[in-house]
């Protein structure tokens, strides 16, 4: 099934108006967006419905844009279909403060992980998760490293952790890190 | 500073700092929830068959596991947080990392993505090069497996045998880049170095040296009874579990699932190549046990000899393997999502660019392991704890993938 007609299909299943919603069907990697209160309507329906038939959640990834009105993280779930060999790309975006998406754990499993992971890095909140912990760093870590805000601490339980900042100034310099082959 | 003190007397090196400890929720179960006979018991962090630094939680009774939980980032170095910092091309060295005995994958993957991104392509020579070290890196990576996999449950001499095949494949790899593990070698647009004379050759006259050797461990382990009777049973993966965990690569094949990237969304030419796609066909027992899961690794390394000999006959003999590299990379603004078929399944890279920013604004790995690592708990419950090893085996993690 084409991008378009896949965007279509959501669209009117979810009962949104031409122009109410952003997607690109000509992307890369084509696209919708959706506000986070239709998300798991959305998934249950391209999870149900035999034409889509979209049986696996490939990936969640969270983007922080703290830049934009209003200041939002988006997350961007890649799914996949096995047996129709399509692909998709659902987007929602929530406000980097105090924000909450609802989990997609109850329409495919994978989401479980990924969410915690998402949680871990970007501090974003899923609202009926089984089991929300973080998954990669410490308990007691400072804050959501992928945040772009976000500052290395000094010490952290008295071991140095943060980054020399060679790497970071040859980069701002415009300089090459040498791995390419004009160096 | 915290007053230091002496929790023993006489023992002077030994310091404690008055200092608040981090909250411990390092465990998923409690005490106070157990029923009788049952106990919490960690296996891991440290432990030889975890493949890496892997901490599992098990709540067992006897012998018999009722419940596990996995705990990782023990190598988490993060690094899409520093990948936010270092040019496009610098954050293939970091990739290289992510899955450590398969790094020609995991570069090829960011490669592959980047290139979606700035919308170029490779010659011909660079791609079929690209093919050979990638299904080169496949075999040494299924050798890793295999042999490990042998020893983990008491074969020893399969490991011997798969780790001298995969010394030659390194061999070869060094030859080519100057690197045993870690090689930098897929750069947007090209590869860094072209095939040095008489390589060819020598990868030729490998592979058919190899293939007698691969028939003879797949002799000894692959049909071997108590092999079998360890591995056939245990650790069943269904497919409608596989496919909603989103499992990738050899795992999902081994469910009976027919689906493999290369096949079903070519790129690199892999179209143009005569291969088949291994799935289980599960004669031991039920489908997508740990032995259809070995299994699978095994056949696929034959069709990799395939693809790696075809690719050998047709490479054509002129081309610079530096023609696209760009000069710089300068993406529109824009994203890209690109996956690729990497020895452990489907490793994809998620990237989001500034308007001709020389430095990515977001780049997500989409690690294999880390998804099939998410389905752990499923498959161990109810196995005894000596077979716990033979799954975490079967699913072929690799914990740097995992932690990132």
């Amino acid at each position: 099934m084409s991008a378009a007609s896949i965007i279509e299909r959501l669209a009117a299943h979810l009962g949104l108006e031409e122009g109410s919603f952003e997607s690109d069907a000509e992307a890369k990697d084509p696209w919708i967006r959706i506000a986070g209160d239709r998300l798991v309507a959305a998934a249950e329906f391209l999870k149900a419905d035999p034409e889509l038939d979209f049986d696996t959640l490939h990936c969640v990834s969270g983007v922080d844009w703290p830049g934009d009105d209003p200041p939002a993280i988006e997350v961007v779930y890649h799914l996949t279909s096995l047996s129709r060999k399509h692909w998709m790309v659902l987007k929602t975006r929530v406000p980097r403060e105090g924000g909450s998406l609802p989990t997609l754990e109850t329409v495919w499993k994978a989401a479980n992980w990924h969410e915690r992971e998402t949680y871990d890095l970007f501090g974003v909140r899923f609202e009926g998760h089984s089991d929300l912990r973080r998954i990669l760093l410490p308990a007691d870590w400072p804050g959501h490293p992928l945040l772009r805000d976000w500052e290395w601490p000094e010490t952290w339980h008295k071991i140095p952790v943060k980054p020399g900042r060679q790497m970071t100034e040859r980069a701002e310099g415009g300089q090459m890190t040498g791995v390419g082959p004009f160096d | 500073m915290a007053e230091q003190r002496s929790p023993v007397d006489g023992a002077p090196l030994v310091t404690l700092y008055d200092e608040e400890l981090p909250p411990d929720n390092s465990y998923a179960f409690s005490p106070e929830e157990l029923e009788e006979d049952e106990m919490i018991l960690n296996m891991g962090p440290q432990h030889p068959s975890t493949h890496g630094v892997l901490r599992v939680e098990l709540k067992t009774d006897g012998e018999i596991v009722k419940d596990a939980r996995p705990h990782i980032g023990y190598l988490h170095r993060n690094f899409e947080k520093h990948a936010e910092n270092i040019d496009y091309q610098g954050v293939i060295p970091f990739t290289d990392r992510m899955d450590y005995v398969g790094s020609m994958g995991n570069s090829l993957a960011y490669a592959l993505t980047v290139e979606k991104l700035l919308g170029i392509g490779v010659g011909e020579r660079v791609a079929g090069i690209r093919v050979i070290t990638a299904e080169l890196q496949r075999i040494a990576s299924h050798l890793l497996a295999m042999g490990t996999y042998g020893m983990d449950i008491g074969a020893f001499t399969p490991f011997l045998l798969c780790f001298q095949q995969r010394e030659r494949i390194l061999d070869l790899f060094e030859w080519l880049c100057g690197a045993r593990l870690l090689y930098n070698y897929n750069w947007v647009g090209g590869v860094s170095h072209d095939l040095p004379e008489g390589w060819t050759d020598k990868c030729r006259r490998f592979l058919d040296e190899f293939v007698p050797v691969l028939d003879e461990v797949d002799k000894l382990l692959s049909h071997n009874k108590i092999f079998i009777r360890r591995t056939a049973d245990i650790g069943i993966i269904t497919p409608e579990m596989a496919k909603d965990y989103a499992l990738s690569g050899p795992n999902l094949r081994g469910s009976g699932i027919d689906w493999d990237l290369r096949r079903d969304d070519p790129y690199l030419g892999y179209e143009n190549y005569d291969f088949d796609i291994v799935v289980a066909t599960s004669p031991h027992g039920p489908v997508g046990s740990c032995w259809d899961r070995y299994f699978v690794r095994v056949r696929e390394m034959y069709e990799s000899v395939r693809i790696v000999r075809q690719a050998l006959d047709r490479l054509p003999a002129e081309g610079d393997v530096h023609e696209n590299v760009p000069r710089f990379v300068r993406p529109l603004a824009g994203e890209a999502y690109c996956r690729s078929e990497a020895p452990r399944g489907e490793l994809a890279f998620y990237i989001v660019a500034e308007n001709k920013k020389p430095i990515p604004y977001r780049v997500k790995g989409r690690s294999p392991c880390f998804v099939a690592m998410g389905l752990f708990h499923e498959i161990t419950r109810g196995e005894m704890i000596a077979d716990i090893i033979a799954i975490i085996g079967s699913l072929d993690i690799v914990l740097g993938e995992i932690d990132r």
